[in-house]
């Protein structure tokens, strides 16, 4: 779209979701959130900027490719529950270690399934911006005639 | 010791490789040497095997399940255990030379030592799903080599029937096993209870099934028509696997199973008849072909018949000694056949000849073996011919049928023998010219045939150098009814003074030299036979394939039509009248209308706007509109989320609905303006389907919240989600946690559905789109390419 306005804040927008996009994700273990809609949210500042920009931004912007993100994220999911399986108990139990960070008032709580989630968060933005950017680059070359 | 090897075999499977790659001359060795040293391993176990029950070995597996690795050698696992680690080694030892140029030469040796781990791991198995394992195991593997020069139509098609076969009788085998396990009530072959077995109302089906898996494998009539097709693999295989070891495993598995299952006519007879026709077909079959595999292939359905007979027959030395015998001269023919043919480009052992003074050594090796396989004094062969005429003739019932079956397969052998292994060797080729002949083969071709010729004089002249201690722990292990058998196998004794035996026997060698010198007149009298073929069960495979694939597309036909709206009206139809049948039964109007009172003015407005958004969107002229409106059907149930205290639930929504209006944005720009396409009274009907189904869900929704139900599952989960899982959102707790291969399962799914819609529309664009992929290091500028 060539709307300036729509343009500027995308740029703006963009980064914003991105991060919001990881608070969700971190933050939902106690609140609302959580690594699907994460990914979904971070998913959708993408779009923006394809409509934006085109897809070719986007990929570019990703810099990851995003059927890359689609197994890497699998792979840490799947991951994520071994060490459970090892340790005698149910494969993708979740395990929890409390880390005292310094400067944190309460020791903070580190766990397997964080990197689980992380694995869905990834998955989700790699297979939905997949979509996205294959259906824009379809739509493109067939208006282009080639 | 049983695990260990067969770890060691899988890790050698796998890096067989790598090995060849890093030196083909040297790697290849490497991984030869492995089961050699297996072999000496077992060699050197011998001891604790042959004795009493022999060694028993248990690992936890899936102990719930009554699934545990276990494993035991006795007599008759360990000779299969010697056989597969020594011509194993022995094989991939001439495979080294017979391959030495071809580029798949890692990948072969990977397969067939991967096919030497299934193997040993199938005849050391006590467990019965353990077994079933290791014998699939054994059809992949054999599947893989068959198909090895998979550019070839005629050798993808021999693995196919090969696998299918073998695949059937698979099936069959677990079916009989797991109902044997139950009749028997162990999981482990040593601890099934004979007598609850042969009591069970399941030993018929038991029997028969187990029956099916064995003859498919081991190539019993009438399922014989796989192996010779099976010929179209490279030598090394037809030596290991369809001669040596694996097409073994079904006579293995009877064997096994004979003292649990054995001593019922049912069986005993089966056994006794398909073996005998078997032995008798293979050994005329043989000599209607003219390649040498081949005739060694139909010689081996013949041997095969022959061990399933003896089976039948109660009669475990025989089988037992001819079984050692067997394997040590057929292995070592077919190696000999491999490398004529590679050495002289030709199949046909007719146009051979004069070779004995080309390569002495394989010559007299082939000789040796082609005597064993004919029966000839000293040899082991010879000792095996006696002691089966010999249980024959002693049988009990069916003296006269067995004599007489074995007496004219030994004739025919004879003159197979002669064929093979003696006529390319000592006689002048039929053609009248010199045989091309390339190179002396090697020393790594030429090992593995001297020692088993080697082998099968040392057996013959010295029993008690290694074939006594094996057939006599062979013996012990299938009859083990009787007290530690002693076993004769002098050759001498059975020479002289001379029996009714040693007359047929040395009656067949002569008989099968005359039908070897009048060859040409015997081929020309049973060459009528062939119409036979015709009706064989190898026409009853194709048959049953066509019919297999006409039933497939039939059923698609009518499943799969490619009407999307004929299904979504049958899903439809199908979800409403089950849950509307489950709801005839129960409904309860009043406490659904004591639940209506508690509707707030708040829900009643979002539950207007929801049935506006419907209404509009199915009235709309455009795509866009309709999305539009679609979405607002979205959103209003993202309302409803966040209104019942589900903010996850609502936050999701929210994000879906949001990608998907912009990926429908992105798709319909493509889709034409709405026209009316379907007829009016389809529309109707259509309209009709879906006030029913939305009708019979709410319905159900209504009596589902009006009855309560049994306490809910949540409960557990809010109460659990902050002490089990360390979280206080129960549903992230459940998502990641409580049901988290759920969710594993589902996010696959998601990436399989990005993936699908990435290779649908990639695929369709053609290779010009893909040629135009953009990279991401790509540096045009991207501005201003946005859409309009």
């Amino acid at each position: 779209m060539n709307s300036v306005i729509f343009r500027s804040s995308t740029i703006v927008l963009l980064p914003f979701m991105l991060v919001l996009s990881i608070v969700v994700l971190l933050r939902g273990h106690n609140e609302p959130g959580g690594g699907f809609v994460g990914g979904l949210l971070a998913a959708s500042g993408f779009a923006l900027h394809a409509m934006a920009f085109g897809h070719v931004s986007a990929r570019k912007t990703l810099r990851i490719d995003p059927r890359v993100l689609i197994g890497l994220g699998l792979i840490i999911a799947t991951i994520s529950g071994l060490p459970a399986a090892f340790m005698g108990k149910a494969y993708l139990k979740g395990l929890w270690v409390e880390l005292n960070a310094p400067g944190f008032p309460d020791p903070l709580k580190v766990g397997t399934p964080l990197a689980f989630d992380i694995g869905v968060y990834l998955l989700v933005l790699g297979a939905a911006f997949l979509m996205i950017v294959t259906l824009e680059e379809y739509r493109h070359d067939a208006n282009t005639g080639s | 010791m049983t695990a260990s090897a067969l770890a060691i075999l899988i890790v050698t499977a796998g890096l067989a490789p790598v090995l060849c790659r890093v030196s083909r001359r040297f790697g290849s060795l490497v991984v030869a040497a492995v089961p050699l040293g297996l072999g000496l391993w077992f060699a050197s176990a011998a001891g604790d095997a042959l004795t009493g029950t022999g060694i028993v070995q248990t690992w936890a597996w899936l102990p719930d399940l009554g699934l545990n690795l276990a494993f035991k050698v006795d007599g008759l696992s360990l000779t299969f255990a010697l056989l597969i680690c020594f011509i194993g080694a022995g094989v991939l030892l001439y495979t080294t030379s017979y391959l030495a140029d071809h580029p798949r030469l890692g990948y072969f040796m990977s397969v067939l030592t991967g096919f030497m781990a299934a193997m040993l791991g199938l005849v050391l198995a006590d467990n019965v799903i353990l077994l079933f394992v290791f014998w699939e195991l054994t059809s992949i593997t054999s599947f893989l080599l068959i198909g090895f020069d998979y550019e070839r139509e005629r050798a993808r098609w021999a693995a196919t029937q090969a696998l299918l076969t073998t695949g059937l009788g698979g099936l069959s085998l677990l079916a009989g096993l797991l109902l044997l396990g139950i009749a028997g009530g162990s999981w482990t072959i040593s601890g099934l209870d004979t007598q609850r077995v042969l009591e069970s109302d399941l030993y018929v089906a038991i029997a028969v099934l187990v029956m099916l898996g064995s003859f498919t494998k081991s190539a019993i009539f009438p399922f014989h028509y796989w192996l010779p097709n099976a010929m179209e693999a490279p030598s090394p295989v037809s030596a290991l696997l369809h001669s040596a070891t694996m097409v073994k495993a079904g006579v293995y598995l009877l064997a096994r199973l004979h003292p649990t299952l054995g001593g019922v006519p049912m069986w005993d007879n089966t056994l006794a008849l398909l073996g005998g026709v078997t032995m008798v077909a293979g050994a005329y079959l043989a000599l209607r072909q003219h390649q040498l595999k081949k005739i060694l292939a139909y010689s081996t359905v013949s041997s095969l018949g022959t061990l399933v007979m003896f089976i039948g027959l109660d009669a475990a030395k025989a089988a037992a000694t001819y079984l050692l015998a067997h394997a040590m001269f057929k292995g070592c023919l077919f190696l000999v056949a491999g490398t004529l043919t590679k050495m002289s480009g030709q199949k046909d052992p007719e146009k051979l000849g004069g070779l004995m003074a080309r390569s002495p050594i394989l010559g007299i090796a082939s000789l040796l073996a082609a005597l064993s396989m004919a029966g000839m004094f000293p040899l082991i062969g010879f000792v095996s011919k006696e002691v089966m005429l010999k249980a024959g003739i002693a049988h009990p019932e069916y003296s006269v049928a067995a004599t007489a079956g074995i007496t004219v397969s030994a004739v025919l052998t004879v003159t197979a023998a002669v064929i093979v292994g003696v006529r390319p060797f000592l006689l002048r080729p039929s053609t009248g010219t010199d045989v091309q002949w390339k190179a002396a083969p090697g020393w790594r071709q030429l090992t593995l045939p001297v020692i088993l010729a080697i082998g099968g004089v040392v057996a013959g002249l010295a029993p008690a150098a290694f074939a006594k201690p094996l057939i006599t722990g062979m013996v012990n292990a299938i009859d083990p009814a009787g007290v530690p058998h002693e076993i004769k196998l002098d050759w001498l004794k059975l020479l002289y003074p001379p029996t009714l035996a040693t007359y047929l026997s040395l009656g067949a060698l002569a008989l099968g030299t005359v039908i070897f010198l009048g060859r040409s007149t015997y081929r020309t009298l049973t060459a009528p036979a062939d119409a036979l073929n015709a009706v064989g069960p190898a026409r009853g495979y194709d048959g049953a394939l066509a019919g297999i694939t006409t039933l497939a597309s039939i059923q698609t036909r009518i499943v799969q039509n490619g009407s999307l709206q004929i299904y979504v009206r049958v899903m439809l139809l199908t979800v409403a009248t089950l849950v509307g049948l489950a709801l005839s039964r129960s409904l309860d109007f009043s406490a659904m209308l004591e639940l209506a009172r508690t509707v707030t003015t708040f829900e009643i407005m979002l539950l207007l706007a929801l049935t506006a958004a419907t209404l509009s969107s199915i009235l709309q002229k455009t795509a866009l509109a309709t999305i539009a409106c679609l979405s607002g059907v979205g959103f209003t149930i993202a309302m409803l989320f966040a209104l019942y205290g589900a903010p996850d639930l609502a936050m999701t929504q929210f994000a879906v609905e949001t990608l998907m209006l912009i990926i429908f944005v992105f798709v319909i720009f493509h889709l034409p303006k709405y026209r009316d396409l379907s007829r009016r009274a389809f529309r109707l009907l259509d309209f009709g389907l879906a006030g029913i189904f939305g009708f019979t869900i709410a319905l159900f929704v209504a009596a589902v919240l009006a009855t309560g139900g049994p306490p809910s599952i949540a409960d557990f989960h809010a109460a659990n989600s902050l002490s089990g899982g360390y979280g206080r959102n129960v549903v992230n707790v459940i998502l990641v946690d409580f049901r988290a291969i759920d969710t594993l399962g589902e996010i696959f799914v998601i990436g399989v559905a990005g993936i699908g819609v990435y290779t649908m529309l990639r695929l369709r664009a053609g290779p010009a789109a893909q040629a135009s992929e953009p990279s991401i290091d790509s540096s045009e500028p991207s501005v201003g390419e946005g859409t309009p």
